[in-house]
This record gives C-alpha cells, sequence and structure tokens, in this order.
C-alpha cells in the first residue's frame, strides 16, 4: 500500500502506465487546466473547510448562499419563452405555469431589444422571430393576460432597453392595481457584456452604464423585491470563452457596475442586495461545478474586500443558470436531451437558484412546445428522482473539486487585476481586450474539435444518419402585419399631445442627472412606443458603433 | 509573396444580416478562412441588405459567406441576391450558416444560395467547399 501519492505514482501509476498508454497525452479542462490522474490530500496542501468553504448560507459562501439550499425549496424551473405576437408568447407562458414552470422569463424580438419599432425598415423579417414583439404597453398588457403580477416572478431578457421596459412593466402593474413594491422579478440589465458578446447595445458604454445606475438606484428605492441587474457571462460563454473567462469578465463587469452605482451616490449596502448573476453550463461537467463554486466565493470577497460590504446579502452571489446553447449541435439532435442533462445537473451541483434548460431542436429552430415540455420535465426529474436535491453542495470536500475550484478562482482574479491595470471592465472593452481573448479561445475550442482533440458524439466521432426533427414550431407569417397593424391602432388612439410632452421631459431628464425612471413611467403610460423613447434616448446620448476586433 | 500570387488569393465578405449579434460562428469561420490564405473582409453585426451588397461590390469579392441567427433570413436573403444581381455580381458564390431550419433550406438554396452551414459544421468543411466552387 502507498504512503503518499509520489509512492503511488512510481509503484502503482508508473508500471500500469507502461502497459498500456492513456487516451491523450495531456488532459486539461476547457480553460485549459491540466488534470491530474487522481486528487488526493496533498493536493490541497493547508486546505480549511471553515476559512476556505464556509458553511452553506455563511461567508465565502462556496458551498452555497442558503442553509439548506433545495431541501427548502429546489431551484425556480425558469424556462426562457417568447415569439410571435404577445397572444402567442401568453399562450406558451399559461401553458408553462400549467406545466409546473415557477417563474417566467421573457424572450423580446431583436427589434425591441434594440429600441426600433416593429414598423422600422430594420425590424424587415425580424418581427415576432428570436422573441415576442413588444412596441407599447398595449402589447405587455396582451402578454400578461390572465396572469396575475403579483403571483409569478418576471425575468426579462432586457438590456439596452431595460429602463423602458421596466418602465412599461411598472406601468402595467399600476395599471392591473399592483403596486410596485410587490412586483418581483428581474431585468437583465448588463449592457457592459453586450459591447463584450451578444451585441444588442444602443448608446455608448458610459450613458449605457448611468442607465443601469439609474434602474439599480430607482429599484433600491422602489421596487425592493425587484433584482435590478443579472450580469451576465451566459452570452460571453456562447461568444467561446473558457470557463475562467466567463468567471472573470463577469465579475469585472460586475465591479463596473458597483463602481458605477457608488459613483451615482448610493450606499453599498442599499443596492447589492439584488445585483444578481447569469451564468452558462457548458459541457464540461467538473469544470463547470467548480467555476460556479469558485465564482460565488470569488464574489464574496470582492463584496466584502473591496467594497467594504457589511450586509451578507450584498455577497450573496445569487445567479441563474442556462444550459449551453451552442453545445447543441444539429447532427443526431435527440443527443441535445442528453448534453442539457449532464449541463442541468452540473448548475444544480453548483448550487443555481433557477435554471433554463436547453431544447433538444434549438440549433435549428425556436423550442416547439413539446420540446420546451421536455426541458421541463428534464429539471423536475433530477429535482425530485435523482435526489441530488436532498443534501447541500454534495462535491464539497472531493478533492479534485476543489483544486480545481482554487484554480479558477485564482486564474479569474488574475485575469480581474490584468483588467483593472486596463483601467477597468470600460476601457478593457474599448480597447478589445475582453474580446480578443474570447476570440481567441472560441478559434482554439474550434481547432481541438476539428482535430478530435474534444469529441463532440455525432459530429466528429459515432456519426451516423440521424431521423430529422419533424415536429418543429412554424413560424406564423402572419405576426408581423398584425403587430403592424396593432402599433398604427395604439398610435392613432393614444393623446399624442401628451405623448409629445412625456418624450421631451424624459429628454430633459436623460440630458440632466435626475434617475431616468420616473419619466420613462410616465411614457409608457402615455403609450408611447420603445421606439419612440429609444429614439429620445439616443438623441441624448448618441449610438455606438462595434468595438471591432478580429 | 509575388503580385500574380496575390491576385490569386480568393477574397471572401463575412457579412451578418439581421439584428442578431450572435458572432462566434462568423469570427471563428473568418479566422478560419483567413488561416486557410483567403482574404477575408467581415462586415461586423447588424449590417442591413444593402450595406452587404455595397461592401461585396466596394471589395470585389470572389464570396459572400451569410451568417445569421435570427430567423430573418427569407426576408433578408432575398434582397442580398436581388442586390449582387442587379450589381452584376451574380456569379459571386454565396454560402449561409447560422440557425437555419431543415425546411427552409431548399427555399434558400432557391434563391441562389450555394450551401448552408448548421451548428456543427468543420470550417475545413467550408473551406473545401469554396475552393472546390471556385476552382481553384
Amino acid at each position: 500500500m502507498s504512503k503518499n501519492k509520489q509512492e503511488w505514482q512510481e509503484t502503482t501509476l508508473g508500471p500500469a502506465l507502461k502497459q498500456h498508454s492513456e487516451r491523450k497525452g495531456r488532459f486539461a479542462t476547457t480553460s485549459g487546466i491540466e488534470i491530474q490522474p487522481v486528487y488526493t490530500p496533498e493536493d490541497l496542501p493547508g486546505f480549511d473547510h471553515v476559512l476556505q468553504l464556509g458553511y452553506p448560507g455563511e461567508y465565502p459562501y462556496t458551498r452555497g448562499v442558503q442553509p439548506n439550499m433545495y431541501r427548502g425549496r429546489v431551484w425556480t424551473v425558469r424556462q426562457y419563452a417568447g415569439f410571435g405576437g404577445a397572444e402567442d408568447t401568453n399562450q406558451r407562458f399559461k401553458k408553462l405555469l400549467a406545466e409546473g414552470q415557477t417563474g417566467l422569463s421573457i424572450a423580446f424580438h431583436l427589434p425591441t431589444q434594440i429600441g426600433y419599432d416593429s414598423d422600422h425598415p430594420l425590424a424587415r423579417g425580424e418581427v415576432g422571430k428570436a422573441g415576442v414583439a413588444i412596441d407599447s404597453l398595449r402589447d405587455l398588457e396582451i402578454l400578461f393576460q390572465d396572469i396575475p403580477l403579483d403571483k409569478v416572478t418576471t425575468s426579462m431578457t432586457i438590456n439596452a432597453t431595460a429602463p423602458i421596459l421596466l418602465a412599461m412593466y411598472i406601468a402595467l402593474g399600476k395599471k392591473e392595481g399592483v403596486e410596485q413594491s410587490k412586483l418581483a422579478g428581474t431585468v437583465q440589465n448588463d449592457t457592459l457584456k453586450d459591447y463584450i458578446a451578444r451585441g444588442t447595445y444602443i448608446f455608448p458604454p458610459r450613458p449605457s452604464l448611468r442607465l443601469t445606475a439609474d434602474i439599480i438606484a430607482y429599484c433600491a428605492s422602489n421596487v425592493p423585491r425587484w433584482n435590478s441587474i443579472s450580469i451576465s457571462g451566459y452570452h460571453i460563454r456562447e461568444a467561446g470563452s473558457t470557463a475562467v473567462q466567463e468567471v472573470a469578465f463577469t465579475l469585472a463587469n460586475g465591479i463596473a457596475y458597483v463602481e458605477a452605482a457608488l459613483n451615482a451616490g448610493l450606499e453599498v449596502d442599499s443596492f447589492a442586495p439584488r445585483l444578481s448573476f447569469f451564468f452558462n453550463s457548458h459541457i464540461n461537467f467538473l469544470e463547470e461545478i467548480a467555476k460556479f463554486r469558485a465564482a460565488r466565493r470569488l464574489w464574496a470577497k470582492i463584496m466584502k474586500q473591496r467594497f467594504g460590504a457589511r450586509d451578507p446579502r450584498s455577497m450573496m452571489l445569487r445567479f441563474h443558470t442556462q444550459t449551453a446553447g451552442v453545445s447543441l449541435m444539429a447532427q443526431q439532435p435527440m443527443n441535445n436531451i442528453m448534453r442539457a442533462t449532464v449541463e442541468s445537473l452540473a448548475a444544480v451541483l453548483g448550487g443555481t437558484q433557477s435554471l433554463h434548460t436547453d431544447s433538444y431542436d434549438e440549433a435549428y429552430a425556436t423550442p416547439s412546445e413539446e420540446a420546451a415540455t421536455l426541458a421541463v420535465r428534464t429539471q423536475q426529474l433530477i429535482a425530485f428522482e435523482s435526489g441530488v436535491a436532498d443534501v447541500v453542495d454534495p462535491l464539497g470536500g472531493s478533492y479534485y473539486i476543489e483544486c480545481l475550484t482554487d484554480r479558477i478562482e485564482g486564474e479569474a482574479q488574475k485575469y480581474i487585476e490584468q483588467i483593472d491595470s486596463l483601467g477597468g471592465a470600460v476601457s478593457g472593452i474599448e480597447q478589445g481586450f475582453q474580446q480578443a481573448e474570447i476570440q481567441d479561445a472560441s478559434y482554439r475550442y474550434q481547432k481541438m474539435i476539428e482535430q478530435k482533440e474534444q469529441v463532440i458524439v455525432g459530429v466528429n466521432e459515432f456519426v451516423s444518419d440521424y431521423a430529422k426533427i419533424t415536429n418543429m414550431l412554424k413560424f406564423n407569417p402572419e405576426v408581423e402585419g398584425r403587430q403592424k397593424e396593432r402599433l398604427a391602432e395604439v398610435r392613432q388612439q393614444r393623446d399624442s399631445g401628451l405623448v409629445q410632452r412625456r418624450l421631451q421631459r424624459l429628454e430633459q431628464v436623460a440630458r440632466s442627472s435626475e434617475n431616468t425612471i420616473p419619466a420613462l413611467i410616465d411614457c409608457a403610460e402615455a403609450y408611447a412606443t420603445v421606439g419612440e423613447m429609444s429614439d429620445t434616448l439616443r438623441e441624448v446620448f448618441g449610438t455606438q458603433k462595434e468595438f471591432l476586433t478580429i | 509573396m509575388s503580385s500574380a500570387q496575390q491576385q490569386k488569393r480568393i477574397r471572401v465578405l463575412v457579412a451578418k444580416p439581421g439584428l442578431d449579434g450572435h458572432d462566434r460562428g462568423a469570427k471563428v469561420i473568418a479566422r478560419a478562412l483567413r488561416d486557410a490564405g483567403m482574404e477575408v473582409i467581415y462586415t461586423g453585426i447588424r449590417q442591413t441588405p444593402e450595406a452587404i451588397v455595397s461592401v461585396a461590390v466596394q471589395e470585389d469579392v470572389d464570396v459572400v459567406a451569410l451568417s445569421i441567427l435570427s430567423g430573418a433570413h427569407l426576408e433578408l436573403f432575398p434582397i442580398i441576391m436581388e442586390g449582387l444581381k442587379e450589381a452584376g455580381m451574380s456569379d459571386t458564390l454565396v454560402i449561409a450558416g447560422g440557425i437555419i431550419p431543415e425546411d427552409d433550406v431548399p427555399m434558400v438554396k432557391q434563391m441562389g444560395v450555394a450551401e448552408v452551414f448548421g451548428p456543427g459544421t468543420f470550417t475545413a468543411d467550408i473551406i473545401d467547399c469554396i475552393r472546390k466552387r471556385l476552382g481553384s
């Protein structure tokens, strides 16, 4: 029996390797972290579980933000949905709620995200495609028909136009007699990552940060149950980053948002408890679990040490997770069900607060109802059949997971220091730093796939003929016309003098340092459109061209 | 490299029509084509069909590679194909990739798009396709 790892390597492993070589010359995670054959206490010198992990619900929250995690309530099943007109998505929402989904998540079509009305020339072909078409409060009223706003939590994937959509949602609440203090949900409101990945920005970064801070400040004093931002690594990862880069660039953006709110005169503990995060769950199972744990610990330290937060809730990294869209393949599409299962399980073992599981048909189109239901069932099976939700952080203390958690935290910390030295996240973006790092990683990964260093089942190995997906969601070609008609009707029926006055008032507010949200609520209530409000802000802030790095 | 060799280099416009900002694929392909010795011009995201045609004309490219994930391909591709035709560039090889439902592929090919590459495509296959079609 070997007394230590070195002895084992010499006496047991070494001779075995002489007989049979390993599958690869070098094993590494997707972040390039080398993996040894086995991990032992010797790989964790000086490991102190109280200091490094803490107990669940206690600093530094490595093991999770709640004391008993899913034993009390399992994570929120939150499937992102939206297509066609408001009435189509309203039906899908009601169906998902009936299936046992517990929170809503709105996918907006791209024109709404970029501040164009459905009749704008740039909206051609896009109306109701990548999400639901929302032009005015009228559409939101239809979207939430028969859905009580005080009973659901609503997450909105909206960034550049987040102040507008939040204002519309508050206006909808007012109309339906639900006070803003009772509204619960999230706006993504993370424009910095849109310059790095996703691309749905409108204004230059600095005015965008001001709008982000407006939302954070407004929610802190008026909408206490609202997550004023969801700082997102998801899209950074989808753009091809490594796990380490995902943590680093996301938390670096988080630092920029905290600084923006502090500069707006807020006290850290008045808003930090409402900051939330959004991560990707990719296919490298164990690295992903370690990633979530590392992100939680690193953010707790940043909030405590860098920003002097005292409220424990300010230090808790609460996050939503979505499985990796980029890992879905067009070849042998049913394999995507298994990929999404592995990724969902990693998110759960990593302690997510809510989860979206991708549907198997998403390499082709917006999910069909059948595929979306199967994704919900995947989560329910993990939650209620598999037993993994019955204990907190079951992989905590695994020599490998703890080593990997330390390593990811350390590497991410180095990146953050590098970004600090460039002048922070915004300066880094302006210099193309994060974008270039991601592009390199993305290209490297693609080469690994093409050289079969990374196996993708059904794509570069185990290739075979496969059945086509038959019952895909069909796009209704009438949506665009119907949406334009409704928009024209809204423009005709509203008090246009009132709209003009309120838009003028919005312009004045935007030019001052006053918070823009109350003026936007006034505009929304007068049925000003997303395009009109965005144009008013464009006048004041200008628009941003792509920071092109290639 | 002599000027004769330079002239033989295949010129490719990698373009992103539509409003989606998903540019991982476009950038990976731009880089792979460049590494394969082609000259690559990348438009960046959110380009109108008219802007894409105009760059294709100005840069006198041999290939236009369209990447779109927003779902607007059936509306936007015809405008690009028509624009190229009007500009006397109907010989230009046009290929496409992104999220394009299989049912739409025949329609897209009908418009004159030579090949559609979905998620999971190898860059090597795209390079082969371009070389074969251009006979080089």
